[in-house]
């Protein structure tokens, strides 16, 4: 899960990285409120998880409360990127000296997390990466060892880090271990005028599964729409990311269900969605599956394919029937079964026989079926 | 023959007495795998009878070695409990462990990921559904009655599209089917497979799966091109895949223009892998491969 701007800089602070005084705010008069708190200059920040917000006018300075006030009017409800702006961070301005960049970022290929530090802060990291190399410093962490004082200042001299990031360095790995981050990046790192360091912009990616040993970042999370299809699929525990095609797809396993989605897009007909309902799937799942799937009026037919390993097909037969019991169902369900137990699940759904449901033997076969649905439609 | 596993491997299960664990110990005795152990601190000296079969269960995977000669693991223990279970493997000098796991915190498995490498330990997974030789030994929850034993070679991030394709090729037979996981980080990779196969004289072709996320199959394509003389057939799942959003997989995401399926299969081809773009079609092209 990706984190706001302000929500970084809480773990920041709470774990001892310098960060600017500041506060969040979701209407101007709050915004006002708290830039004459902070007092003097401030700047008022858009929180968004995307890239870009500063050429998209989603940063703007402020002389004063009422500037503030006025610059959150203009923020508050912008689109940046398709992300609409509920927030601003109105934090005070700092007399920034030099700018640099600093993270700690997974590298899959490696299995290890990775310090990345340059001199060259503010700027958009990959374009330093991929223009000057050289300019950004890339230092394997041992995970056992972490980042200790020693292991801080072999990475702030490879970056062309101040010795005053070296504790910074060793606090920004412990919000990395701690929080369970993926990623934790600050740009711009920055010294002030009169030397102090502070972490004026963070980033920080935590890692799903550790929600177990972190129930305090369920605050994170972001309040679903009520009633959306999303948060109805959560609610039942199921896998389901929408999409903005009209096959609503089913499956079980990730890999099979991306396959399904693809191979009905080469079909010619965009996916409507991505459900996986997993491995050892019960005819409840299935049913609570389909249920999500039907509920979306963008979608014209149902593709349901499972290869059965450990999912038995006569489960997620009885699942669509159960589930057709509880739905009327108005549009064509196309349905592939193999593997573990596919005989009995063919014979169960065969027995049912509703006449919008149609066996087809191969996924090929099966995809291009449920795909010239919406072309007529 | 085959890779990783072999007739003589002697498996130990951690978290056998769960639900989990038993289900598949059945199935992995009933393929004929040699499951001689089970480990649980908290039933040591207890058994778990099996179809009549009684597999002990010991209190630390170093008892269970002493007492079988086990030289395999699978883990089917909790997220919570993944990490320290695998140390013990480690540490106890297995040659193998497999960890079918699915939600393991990445921070764990970059800390027992490192230690099974530094002490020459091959790590498989995690959330993976581990590797079948078929006929020989089965670690893992890969169903044994899809195909036999054949010539073929097979290594996948995904599970249901490892069987699919062993459900597709089912009359020629495999060698070694390897899941190696859908994580951010996993042990044994597409490359530590290739290189395993290419030495294996009973694979004469190699089937590689990938999905979305990473680049791992762009390195593995540099490996084919460099160093693999069998032919390898692959297949990539996510051409549809939003950007930032992960699929299923936790690493099957793909950020920025990184991890697209079009990259990999680019990559693939442009090391003499032929890719087909359905599962169907994979499987012919490995049966026009093998000629």
């Amino acid at each position: 899960m990706d984190l706001f701007e302000y929500q970084a800089r809480e773990l920041f602070r709470r774990h001892g990285v310098p960060v600017p005084d500041a506060a969040v705010a979701s209407d101007p008069a709050g915004v006002r409120a708290a830039a004459r708190v902070l007092g003097g200059a401030t700047v008022v920040k858009a929180q968004v998880k995307t890239g870009g917000r500063g050429k998209a006018g989603g940063v703007r300075l402020a002389a004063d409360p009422a500037a503030a006030e006025a610059a959150a009017r203009d923020v508050l409800g912008m689109d940046i990127k398709g992300h609409r702006v509920r927030r601003v961070m109105v934090a005070k301005t700092a007399d920034v000296a030099r700018e640099f960049y600093v993270a700690y970022l997974l590298d899959r290929a490696a299995g290890t997390f990775l310090a990345m530090a340059s001199a060259e802060g503010g700027m958009d990291v990959e374009e330093v990466a991929a223009a000057r190399p050289e300019a950004l410093a890339r230092i394997p962490v041992d995970p056992e060892e972490g980042v200790t004082g020693a292991v801080a200042r072999r990475i702030a001299a490879a970056g062309g880090l101040p010795a005053a990031a070296v504790p910074v360095l060793v606090a920004l790995w412990e919000v990395c271990t701690a929080e369970d981050a993926l990623l934790v990046e600050v740009n711009p790192l920055v010294t002030t005028a009169d030397g102090a360091v502070l972490a004026l912009d963070g980033k920080v990616t935590l890692d799903d599964s550790a929600r177990f040993r972190h129930p305090e970042h369920a605050a994170y999370d972001e309040p679903e729409e009520a009633g959306s299809l999303e948060a109805a699929a959560r609610a039942k525990g199921l896998n389901y990311v929408k999409l903005d095609g009209r096959v609503g797809i089913v499956g079980n396993g990730a890999g099979l269900v991306m396959s399904t989605l693809d191979v009905v897009a080469g079909n010619g007909a965009a996916p409507a969605n991505f459900l996986d309902i997993g491995g050892g799937a019960s005819a409840d799942v299935m049913a609570d599956g389909l249920g999500v799937i039907l509920a979306d009026p963008d979608v014209a037919s149902v593709f349901v394919n499972v290869f059965g390993g450990i999912t038995a097909c006569d489960a997620v037969a009885d699942g669509i029937v159960r589930a057709l019991e509880r739905i009327e169902l108005t549009r064509p369900l196309v349905v592939r079964l193999d593997g573990n137990s596919a005989e009995r699940g063919r014979e169960i759904l065969a027995a049912a026989g509703h006449p919008l449901v149609t066996q087809v033997d191969t996924m090929d076969g099966a995809a291009a079926r449920a795909a010239s649905v919406p072309a007529r439609s | 023959m085959a890779v990783f596993l072999s007739a003589a491997s002697r498996v130990v299960v951690q978290g056998m007495t769960g639900a989990e664990g038993r289900r598949h110990t059945r199935r992995m005795l009933a393929s004929g795998t040699a499951v001689v152990g089970g480990v649980n601190p908290r039933k040591a000296g207890t058994s778990v009878a099996f179809d009549g079969r009684e597999v002990p269960v010991h209190g630390t995977v170093k008892e269970a070695v002493a007492a079988t000669g086990a030289d395999v693991s699978v883990v089917f223990v909790p997220p919570p409990y993944v990490r320290a279970a695998v140390d013990e493997a480690v540490d106890a000098g297995l040659g193998l462990v497999v960890v079918i796991t699915e939600g393991v915190p990445v921070h764990d498995t970059v800390a027992f990921r490192a230690r099974a490498e530094a002490a020459g330990v091959r790590l498989v997974g995690p959330n993976c559904p581990g590797l079948i030789s078929p006929g020989l030994s089965n670690a893992g929850i890969i169903p044994a009655d899809i195909t036999g034993p054949g010539r073929i070679g097979l290594v996948s991030k995904s599970g249901t599209l490892t069987y699919q394709l062993m459900y597709e090729l089912r009359d020629l037979g495999f060698s070694t089917c390897v899941g190696i996981g859908g994580d951010p980080v996993v042990g044994t990779t597409h490359i530590d497979c290739l290189r395993a196969f290419e030495a294996d004289p009973a694979t004469e072709l190699v089937v590689m799966i990938g999905e979305i996320g990473g680049d791992a199959e762009e390195r593995a394509a540099d490996f084919v091109k460099a160093g693999v003389t069998k032919p390898v057939v692959g297949y990539v799942a996510g051409f549809t895949a939003p950007e930032g959003r992960t699929m299923g997989h936790a690493g099957a995401i793909v950020s920025g223009s990184t991890g697209t399926a079009l990259a990999k299969k680019e990559a693939l081809e442009a090391a003499g892998v032929r890719v087909g773009t359905t599962p169907s079609e994979t499987a012919r092209l490995a049966r026009e491969a093998l000629g």
